[in-house]
């Protein structure tokens, strides 16, 4: 790793620190969100409206992650911005374009004449899933060394539908947090299902990394480390284990727990995020590109990592506070 | 088509597409802001019926904004790599200073603002207005200090072809900056008083007579009245500046072939760039060296100054930036007229004719051509260079296969299509609705709290 003390060692260091962090939060974030966007086309009307609601407050500031996580690998690392976003170009453009079709029609839908609203549901069901779909897609990419070869594309579409079921399922997780009674119920079992899928994706990833890679292969099963990595595949289990358990038991009396899937669906994503990055690490662009040969020139990250260290304590604050005051059962929302 | 061009296409579609909602977001967040405050002061209703309208249009006009600025951030990475090679250094900060102390905090107080409403205090419900208002500016003023310091770079040396900062304050506040801040923060007011004139005239066509929605076309019209001479007064300002510094951008503007003295004005032209010469041209005597020197005799700078020696022609586009000028300034002196004679014909209580609404109908999106026009202006103006003497647009571009941009950008110009369509027909839609709920003068109907304010209604 080299010397510490010497700036164009530890500032890309920092740097991949913080754009992983972003991703990471990013990823659960409008994780959910996204999954809501899915379900929607398994719930009833009046359903659709309360589900909304309870992400309305909260998509813009959840997608404004990924606002940053791109923003620091463009700032941060300029050339693998560039050499990574070219590699992706075909999923990155659509996944854009399911963005915009969801974060639009989240306020179409509230505001044209009622006959147009079944249409703009379905769009904002359908840009979700494209969204979801292409960020599977590109991580699976990712894992494979960003080459478009036919094995490659069937793999990452897997994975795409992988971290679909992913993001439904914390989406779930987040009603079963935020409805009640029938609702929730529904939730319940929505989670179940597509916890699955989910557990089939982490696997799938978690065996193919180390098979493409020797590099990565020999980064995890080499002796020491791997008594000291055994916590991430176990933790993970554990994690999946509880879930199964706490879902057999849901809705309870006077709603407890019903915040334990959420907590236990978000740490499964901390713990996958964390494999992937001890993988990667330092690579960048996997086995071509390092963060330290990446990394942009140490006066200007300087500059960034000074405003980050004012600022973002500043965004957790009244991000928390966001949360605070829309805590609680979504159907509080003053929504008709 | 090649690559570059494809890419350069994508990339002016998106943009454009893009700035129409920054530019509604910007100063609406203000206007509403300026309607909570009068509710506050004054304990009217109307304030907070014009203020329950607007925000709906808020929601929509700000998706739209952060779904197709989602969009833009990719893009610097998929269409011009180079760029980012040559000028992260300097790019870079800036825009991650926009995300960071921008971008989060509209998106956060937004939630509070259109959803809070019955759940904070209005206090912290005007905080959060006010943040949300505050957090677009700011956004602006980061985006801004970066595309002026593309048009006039400063602050910066240059080692093995890397750009590195050498003064961070030279560089947010280039030569250029202030006038194009001024320039486009006013654009955005114009806009907004525009559209607020506009709706509010279709709503009074559909026989809205509400208080709520005369104050509010009261408030559009009075603020373009006021906004519309400083703005062509800092229009002036801006090029004056540009003269300064990109004076090939302002000899295309000018469709000015030859440095020369006594420079006529031309009010219109067919520039012809095979032949360097203007056809059909309309022109006042001396009015270019009067404008832009101040004096008759005024030496201007004239495009064939910049081709070199072989041939090859270092200034833009002469038709595309002339004719863009002439728009933008077109539709402000049209803003002038429209908008001064509404205010004078409003004065004293006086209600609108439809004649009337019907013009300030046909000026509801008039900001909208100014804004795009303006910008049209300024970037094709500083071609060839997207960093001006240090960065070629082609030396920018991405070796993307044209077929994939193509497809993408076909892809993306569908999807925008669509959704301008569609906004615009909400727009129209929730005004009609609007008008149809408050029927004739009926006033006092007050307010329920959170009720009109989600978007979900
Ligand atoms: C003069 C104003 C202006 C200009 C020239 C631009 N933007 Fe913008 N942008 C805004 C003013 C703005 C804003 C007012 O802050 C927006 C519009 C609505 C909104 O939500 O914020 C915004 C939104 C917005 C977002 C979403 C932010 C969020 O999640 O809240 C992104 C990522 C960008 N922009 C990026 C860009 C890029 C990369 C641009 C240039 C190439 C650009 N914008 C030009
Ligand atoms: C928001 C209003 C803006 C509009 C309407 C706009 C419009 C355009 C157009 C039409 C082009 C294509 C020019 C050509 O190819 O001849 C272009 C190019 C470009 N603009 Fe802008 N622009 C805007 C703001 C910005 C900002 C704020 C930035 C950067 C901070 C920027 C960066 C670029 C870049 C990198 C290119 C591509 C290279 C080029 O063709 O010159 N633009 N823009
Ligand atoms: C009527 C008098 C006006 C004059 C003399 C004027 C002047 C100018 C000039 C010289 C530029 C190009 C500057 C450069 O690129 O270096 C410009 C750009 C621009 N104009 Fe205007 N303008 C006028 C009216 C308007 C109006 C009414 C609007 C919109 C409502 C507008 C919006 C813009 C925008 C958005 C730009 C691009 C951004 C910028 O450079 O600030 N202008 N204007």
């Amino acid at each position: 790793m080299g010397d510490l003390s010497d700036p164009t060692v530890w500032l890309p260091l920092v740097f991949a620190g913080l754009m992983g962090l972003s991703i990471l939060i990013y990823v659960v974030l409008d994780g959910y969100d996204l999954g809501i966007g899915m379900l929607m086309i398994v719930a009833e009307d009046d359903e659709k409206d309360r589900m909304i609601a309870s992400i309305g407050p909260f998509w813009d500031a959840n997608e404004t992650w990924l606002v940053l996580a791109v923003g620091l690998l463009l700032v941060a690392f300029p050339t693998a911005h560039g050499t990574i976003l070219t590699a992706l170009y075909l999923p990155v453009a659509l996944m854009l374009i399911g963005l915009i079709l969801r974060g639009v029609a989240f306020d179409f839908r509230a505001k044209v004449s009622p006959p147009r609203k079944p249409l703009w549901n379905f769009l904002f069901f359908l840009g979700s899933l494209i969204a979801a779909l292409s960020q599977g897609f590109m991580l699976g990419m990712y894992v494979m060394g960003l080459d478009w070869t036919l094995a490659h594309v069937a793999f990452a579409a897997l994975i795409a539908c992988c971290l679909a079921a992913a993001y439904m399922t914390i989406g779930s997780t987040w009603l079963i947090y935020k409805m009640e009674d029938l609702l929730q119920k529904k939730a319940v079992t929505w989670a179940k299902r597509t916890l699955i899928f989910t557990a089939f994706g982490m696997g799938t990833i978690s065996l193919a990394t180390p098979l493409v890679s020797p590099r990565i292969f020999d980064k995890w099963f080499s002796f020491p480390e791997i008594l000291a990595l055994a916590p991430l595949p176990l933790g993970a289990g554990a994690l999946f284990l509880g879930l199964v358990l706490i879902l057999r038991k849901l809705p309870k009396d006077k709603d407890r727990h019903a915040w334990l899937p959420l907590f236990l669906t978000g740490n499964i994503f901390v713990l996958g995020f964390l494999g992937l990055a001890y993988s990667f690490y330092p690579y960048v662009v996997p086995d071509k590109l390092t963060i330290y040969e990446a990394a942009a020139a140490p006066e200007s990250l300087t500059i960034i990592l000074i405003g980050t260290l004012f600022v973002l304590p500043a965004i957790l604050i009244y991000t928390a506070f966001a949360y605070y005051v829309f805590r609680g059962k979504a159907t509080d929302l003053s929504y008709d | 088509m090649d690559a570059v061009t494809l890419a350069r296409m994508q990339f002016g579609a998106n943009i454009s597409f893009h700035i129409l909602f920054p530019t509604i977001t910007i100063a609406l967040g203000w206007v509403l802001l300026y309607f909570k405050m009068a509710y506050a002061r004054s304990g009217d209703s109307k304030w907070m019926d014009a203020y329950f309208f607007w925000v709906k249009i808020f929601a929509l006009s700000f998706a739209m904004g952060v779904v197709s600025g989602i969009t833009m951030s990719f893009q610097f990475g998929t269409n011009w790599p180079g760029y980012m090679e040559r000028v992260g250094n300097i790019a870079g900060p800036l825009l991650a200073y926009e995300v960071l102390t921008a971008f989060f905090l509209e998106a956060v107080f937004l939630g509070i603002m259109l959803f809070g409403f019955s759940r904070v205090s209005n206090r912290v419900h005007t905080i959060a207005t006010f943040l949300v208002a505050f957090g677009t500016t700011v956004s602006a003023f980061w985006i801004i200090a970066l595309n002026s310091w593309m048009q006039t770079p400063t602050g910066f040396e240059m080692r093995d072809g890397v750009a590195h900062a050498t003064d961070w304050f030279a560089i947010v506040f280039n030569p250029s900056m202030p006038y194009r801040l001024v320039h486009m923060l006013l654009a955005s007011g114009l806009t907004v008083s525009f559209l607020i004139a506009g709706l509010s005239a279709f709503r009074w066509l559909r026989s809205d007579r509400s208080p709520g929605n005369r104050v509010a076309l009261k408030t559009g019209v009075t603020l373009a009245a006021i906004l519309i001479p400083v703005q062509i007064y800092a229009g002036d300002l801006h090029g004056l500046n540009t003269l300064e510094h990109q004076p090939a951008k302002v000899a295309a503007m000018e469709a000015n072939w030859t440095t020369q003295s006594n420079v006529p004005l031309v009010l219109f032209a067919i520039p012809d760039q095979e032949t360097r010469e203007n056809k059909f041209e309309i022109a006042i005597p001396n009015g270019a060296s009067l404008i832009l020197k101040h004096d008759p005799d005024g030496i201007i700078p004239g495009l064939n100054d910049f081709v070199a020696a072989d041939g090859t022609i270092n200034h833009p586009p002469v038709a595309p930036v002339f004719f863009a000028f002439r728009i933008m300034v077109g539709v402000g002196l049209a803003m002038l007229a429209v908008s001064w004679f509404a205010t004078w014909y409003l004065r004293n209580g006086q209600d609108l004719r439809p004649w009337l609404a019907w013009i300030l109908v046909g000026m509801a999106f008039s900001g909208w051509i100014a804004t795009l026009a303006g910008w049209y202006t300024t970037e094709i103006g500083r071609q060839p260079w997207l960093v001006t003497g240090v960065l070629t647009t082609t030396e920018a571009a991405s070796d993307v296969a044209a077929g994939m941009i193509a497809s993408t950008f076909i892809a993306y110009l569908v999807v925008y299509a669509g959704l301008i369509v569609a906004y615009i027909a909400t727009l129209m839609y929730v005004s009609d609705k609007a008008a149809k709920q408050t029927p004739g003068a009926q006033s006092d109907k007050g307010y329920q709290p959170g009720f009109s304010s989600s978007p979900a209604e």
